[in-house]
């Protein structure tokens, strides 16, 4: 059976194949820890470089919930017109919730409204004077998530002007832009910081591959004299940039761990001082395996950078 | 196995290191290359491992132009040839065994493949009892019959050796040269660069003799 023969030729290959990159994967990581100092420290520097946007990105999405807790910028209040009675205005308000871009809609009947008034404002006696209850029912309309845009809620309360029990529609656009702008310029900048991080750890592990590839030019002359191509020689640095990588990447994930661990009670506490049940936001486990991969590959294209760019001038003479 | 046809070799610094050199080896033959340093002895080896490639003229090695071959064939072609280094070229940091696999692990054999044909070779050159030390724990003379076994191992049909007894005292160096010998009997093509012409003498092959990149007539010098 020539045929089976063939093909269990090509299957022992690629079983070869794949021992080999293990073998490699293995022989590099052993390489680095019999030097843990020198390899601590380039993978710390890269794990600091990678926690920086992290923490960052945390910082955002935190602020985004906080800020998403205490305002009421992106609500609209919808003061319904006076004699529409209170179930009417439950219609009302069921409808408005049943719209994609409404989270919920809360009604305040007239009364509860006015008795919200009389403790707030101190014109209690004055209030007592009127003979009947001058506020109407009133809806406060949380958009959806996703559709907390200026055009967004501009667009709603178009909709809600349009309602024929509707009276009055308060919206605060000039807040949602105003947020929304900040949002933008944070936004903005941790990508920035992330590009200019991700560049320096593409330089870290590039540097110290280069320096690796120095240091082993005998052995990499010796390989390529006895037929080893460029794939064969390159292999092993890309693997230690791989390592680095994702020792960065661990190093990162613990200090953002250890950071949002130690900031939690004091968080905690201050939330508790405002009344809030806030708590601090850490990475969850899909981001932190993201971090872990961009680590790997980061480590990798450093190490593929400086191997095409170095290896190629390591000819036997 | 080996065909030169009017290859001159000049280095970009202008010096000539070969000059109109035209010669054949056929496959299963012992050639010694003699000459002064500066003959272009190392020059030769050079332009059949393809580490540089002739100015002029033509090398073929196995069929193949050595001058027309594609630097991404280069590695390929280098496997079929077996070097041996006067320095040995081993790696100091593994053993005798992944030094003499290192051939056969760059050609993807599998793991069985490589234990049989590494003792294979190990036994040949006499170190089997020695695959799991480091080259540094061994003699001079056995660093250089590790790197005659990774030359071997992966069974080229080309093996080139460069002063192989170059750093050695005469009784290991005609060992070593006995060792050569023994594998033109299975048909591998040997090329020598040495000038160690008492033993030259006493093998008595042929001698191709190299003066100032020029191919001298007549065997030994000395004869």
């Amino acid at each position: 059976m020539p045929e089976q023969k063939v093909r269990r030729g090509a299957l022992t290959r690629i079983a070869t194949y794949f021992a080999r990159h293990a073998q490699t994967l293995v022989g590099t990581l052993g390489r680095l820890a019999r030097q843990p100092v020198s390899t601590f420290m380039t993978a710390a520097v890269i794990g600091i470089a990678l926690a920086l946007p992290v923490a960052l990105h945390l910082l955002v999405l935190n602020g985004r919930a906080l800020a998403g807790r205490l305002d009421t910028g992106t609500d609209l209040s919808v003061f319904l017109k006076k004699e529409v009675p209170l179930d009417g205005a439950r219609r009302v308000a069921n409808r408005v919730e049943a719209r994609d871009d409404v989270d919920r809609v809360e009604l305040i009947p007239a009364d509860v409204a006015l008795e919200r008034f009389r403790a707030r404002s101190g014109f209690g006696d004055a209030l007592d004077a009127l003979d009947e209850n001058p506020l109407p029912h009133a809806l406060v309309v949380h958009p959806a998530e996703g559709h907390s845009r200026a055009e967004d809620i501009a667009a709603l309360a178009t909709a809600l002007r349009a309602l024929p029990e509707a009276d009055i529609v308060q919206d605060d656009l000039q807040w949602v832009r105003r947020f929304n702008a900040m949002l933008d310029i944070v936004r903005r900048t941790v990508l920035l910081a992330t590009a200019l991080l991700a560049t320096a750890v593409l330089v870290v592990v590039g540097n110290t591959i280069r320096l690796d590839i120095q240091g082993r030019r005998d052995e990499i002359v010796i390989i390529k004299l006895i037929g080893g191509s460029d794939a064969f020689v390159r292999r092993p640095f890309l693997y230690t940039g791989i390592w680095y990588g994702l020792a960065g990447g661990l190093l990162a994930l613990g200090v953002i761990t250890a950071g949002v661990l130690l900031l939690q009670r004091p968080v905690e506490r201050l939330a508790v001082l405002y009344s809030s049940d806030f708590t601090l936001q850490g990475l969850g486990l899909l981001p932190g395996a993201a971090l872990l991969v961009a680590g790997g590959v980061l480590g990798w294209l450093g190490s593929w950078i400086a191997a095409a760019r170095h290896l190629r001038s390591v000819e036997p003479t | 196995m080996i065909q030169l046809d009017d290859v001159s070799k000049r280095y970009p610094g202008g010096q000539e290191a070969l000059s109109g050199l035209s010669f054949q080896v056929e496959a299963g033959e012992l050639v010694f290359v003699t000459g002064h340093s500066g003959a272009g002895k190392s020059t030769l080896l050079k332009l059949i491992t393809l580490i540089e490639r002739p100015t002029q003229g033509q090398v073929l090695v196995g069929g193949v132009n050595t001058g027309r071959l594609p630097a991404r064939r280069v590695p390929a072609f280098r496997r079929r040839i077996g070097v041996v280094f006067q320095d040995n070229k081993l790696l100091h940091d593994r053993s005798v065994f992944d030094n003499v696999a290192l051939p056969l692990i760059i050609d993807g054999a599998s793991r069985r493949e490589i234990g049989r044909k590494v003792r294979a070779a190990l036994d040949q050159v006499g170190l089997l009892s020695k695959e799991k030390r480091h080259p540094i724990a061994l003699s001079t003379g056995e660093q250089q019959r590790v790197g005659i076994a990774r030359a071997v191992v992966a069974r080229p049909p080309l093996l080139v050796a460069d002063e192989p007894t170059g750093n050695l005292d005469p009784e290991l160096s005609e060992e070593i040269m006995r060792l050569f010998l023994r594998f033109t009997d299975v048909g591998v093509t040997v090329l020598i660069a040495s000038h160690d012409w008492r033993l030259i003498e006493a093998l008595g092959r042929r001698v191709i003799h190299l003066e100032q990149g020029r191919l001298v007539a007549g065997a030994l010098p000395h004869a």
